[in-house]
């Protein structure tokens, strides 16, 4: 998957689990828990969706590689 | 409710081997303990203030420990973000409390007034907690993951003087209600950095001009409170109405001191992790009061839940006892076995969980993987403490709550059709048969006990009946004496084991300008106990569409916070309500549920509900 798609797919994925995170915040560098306050709950859910609409399963080991949105897109850009 | 945990004989009593164990328990024989044990002798444990003046509970934390020669000893390690870790020592801690209780001196901040909180664990919230005590003041902790709304609301309703925070919690979710909150008269940035936001003060800045304490003895600064003094304010929802702010007293202590003897078993040279965050009461009376005062090392974790970086907490900081949640101890069944392996355990000795329900697969799973058994217990906000307890030296019986604490008598009282307590002659009436339900009440008076509800007599009376403490959890208790949790008594949500009110959450859906009525209630989770989902009524003209769901979702997320907003939504044309157009949430359970609805005479609209869009799509 390209880049481009992956960042939309993390960005409709984040959107679908915390509706309340404004476009404008989905900067790259943001921390998915401290600057978009997703909890462990939310952050599952996102794993979950992410699945579902991109077919990349983030295994709980590569949990710290997607902590933050540019993470998140790289990842699901190099496996999906 | 399904978190509750049903049948004793489903899985095998866990046994312990007492002789083997490396320390030897605090609590060896519970009935000669029960039998021994008495709260006058328990306060006896206790220093009180020098001379006589008084108790408060930041001598009995600190300046104690300092007195008595221990002032060098590590009291708090934070484990930081990049894993590394920095400490306060009591004398450390007794230095830095005293200089924030000048500061709220230096402010005119008297005694009884309400300083908030609204941090993650940084060493300033802990500063900040046991310099309040030292004032004088009251303490009321927030969770920093509540929106702007649930911080007006506890702000407004404990009339907080001052609150500490950050400079990104106050822009987010202060600043915006800022002006409805006439009472609050300083806010204290801890990261100010020389240049703090209109209307708020550098703290830093601020504590560097308060006065050292020198070479006083210690404690000579710490204001004169008497054991029934305000010492905390702990707000906590319930079924209707706004959220009860529990006042708890400096006379406290004696209970944090005695329950953390008993149910988590600290010895002075504990390494002890409480994971709960002090926005939370387990936070405060058991990850702040109890450890210190019983002299231990306690770590903080300043990051959230994450299953490497909790096992190497456990491994590298040498924990020895670690008290958690289900939510945690699930989340970490769930990221797999093998995630615990290569870690070394060995310093663990006791492990113990509160906030919900543990189900006997996690006491069990603690066992095959931690190398020991978790042992649940119980307690709520109002009581302050640990009431009901699996012990080291006790066997455990998956899924029960376990006992209740020396000095803690607990019962179950009967309860009519309509689930109100039932009292004949000015008693209650007990149910004593085994494995029979009830209410789970208590007999009032142990040393945590809240005193009231602020500014809500009324309320407070009402949990009180026939000479007992009611506690709104439905319980069993089997032949010997354990206790079974079986349910909430009323709609209160305990999702990650925390109480969520319905109609908080209602009255916030409802200022959605396309929502007519909602009814919240908590449906089953597999990690989180239960979690919060809303059914929604829109108004004429709006379609039930899944951007309109997540749109809903969103205002609510961004009001109430993750932690209380609800994270599933339908759409519905009838939701069930009686006659006076109450909405019978038992009844939208049910029917979510698939369970029989009962007696449905008195309801209003007894169609279904037309779902329109699936929950989770």
């Amino acid at each position: 998957m390209n880049d481009q798609d992956a960042r939309q797919a993390v960005g409709a994925a984040i959107g679908k689990v915390a509706p309340d995170v404004e476009p404008e915040d989905l900067e790259g560098g943001a921390r998915l828990r401290q600057d978009l306050e997703l909890d462990s709950l939310d952050f599952l859910r996102l794993v979950q969706v992410i699945a579902e609409t991109t077919g990349v399963d983030i295994p709980e080991a590569d949990y710290p590689a997607v902590a933050t949105v540019d993470g998140l897109v790289t990842y699901v850009a190099g496996h999906g | 409710m399904t978190t509750g945990v049903e049948g004793s004989t489903r899985w095998p009593a866990i046994t312990k081997d007492v002789a083997a164990f490396p320390v030897q328990p605090n609590l060896l024989d519970y009935g000669a303990a029960r039998r021994d044990f008495s709260w006058d002798q328990a306060r006896q444990e206790l220093a009180g203030l020098p001379g006589g003046r008084g108790l408060n509970i930041a001598y009995e934390a600190v300046d104690r420990h300092v007195a008595e020669g221990h002032g060098g000893k590590e009291a708090l390690r934070f484990v930081k973000a990049d894993g590394g870790t920095r400490s306060l020592s009591y004398v450390d801690l007794a230095g830095q409390t005293s200089r924030f209780a000048a500061v709220l001196k230096n402010l005119g901040v008297g005694r009884g007034e309400r300083v908030f909180s609204l941090l993650g664990r940084s060493p300033e919230l802990y500063v900040a907690v046991l310099g309040t005590f030292r004032n004088g003041s009251v303490f009321c902790p927030l969770f920093s993951a509540f929106g702007p709304e649930p911080v007006r609301q506890r702000l407004h309703l404990g009339a907080g003087r001052v609150l500490v925070t950050t400079k990104a919690l106050y822009r987010k979710k202060v600043a915006p209600v800022r002006d409805s909150l006439p009472e609050l008269r300083y806010v204290l940035l801890v990261d100010a950095g020389g240049n703090p936001e209109p209307g708020t003060l550098d703290l830093a800045e601020l504590l560097a001009q308060a006065p050292q304490q020198g070479h006083a003895p210690p404690g000579h600064d710490i204001a004169d409170t008497q054991p029934e003094d305000m010492a905390l304010l702990h707000f906590t929802s319930g079924t209707t109405g706004a959220p009860k702010g529990a006042i708890h007293v400096h006379d406290a202590v004696a209970a944090h001191y005695a329950t953390g003897r008993f149910a988590l078993d600290l010895h002075p040279d504990d390494v002890y992790w409480c994971t709960a965050d002090p926005g939370w009461v387990t936070g405060t009376s058991y990850g702040i009061i109890a450890p210190l005062v019983h002299g231990v090392t306690a770590i903080v974790d300043e990051e959230e839940l994450d299953a490497d970086r909790w096992y190497r907490i456990l491994a590298q900081q040498h924990v020895t006892v670690w008290y958690t949640a289900p939510t945690a101890l699930r989340m970490l069944m769930k990221a797999g076995a093998e995630r615990a392996a290569g870690h070394d355990l060995s310093a663990l000795r006791f492990i113990a969980s509160v906030g919900e329900p543990l189900n006997p697969e996690a006491v069990v799973w603690g066992q095959d993987v931690l190398g020991l058994p978790v042992h649940d217990n119980w307690w709520q906000t109002e009581t302050g403490g640990i009431m009901i307890a699996n012990y080291p030296a006790m066997d455990i019986r998956p899924g029960s709550m376990g006992r209740p604490l020396p000095g803690i008598e607990a019962a179950l009282v009967a309860r009519d059709a309509d689930g109100k307590p039932v009292v004949k002659d000015g008693q209650a009436v007990l149910v004593t048969e085994p494995d029979a339900m009830g209410e789970l009440a208590l007999r009032p008076g142990w040393p945590s006990m809240f005193r009231g509800y602020l500014n809500e007599e009324e309320r407070y009376r009402r949990c009180f009946a026939g000479g007992w403490y009611l506690t709104g959890d439905l319980a069993k208790r089997d032949g010997d004496g354990y206790f079974w949790f079986v349910g909430r008594g009323d709609d209160v949500i305990k999702s990650s084991g925390h109480l969520i009110g319905p109609f908080e959450v209602e009255s916030c859906l409802m200022e959605h300008p396309a929502v007519a009525e909602a009814g919240v209630i908590g449906v089953p989770d597999p990690v989180a106990g239960e979690v919060v989902k809303a059914f929604v009524e829109l108004k004429p003209g709006h379609q039930p569409t899944e951007d309109l769901q997540l749109e809903i979702i969103g205002f609510a997320r961004k009001r109430l916070g993750a932690a209380v907003a609800p994270r599933l939504l339908d759409f519905t044309s009838t939701l069930p309500k009686t006659r006076s157009g109450k909405i019978l949430r038992r009844l939208l359970k049910s029917r979510e549920l698939g369970l029989p609805e009962g007696d449905t005479s008195t309801l209003e609209s007894p169609a279904g509900p037309a779902v329109a869009l699936q929950d989770r799509p």
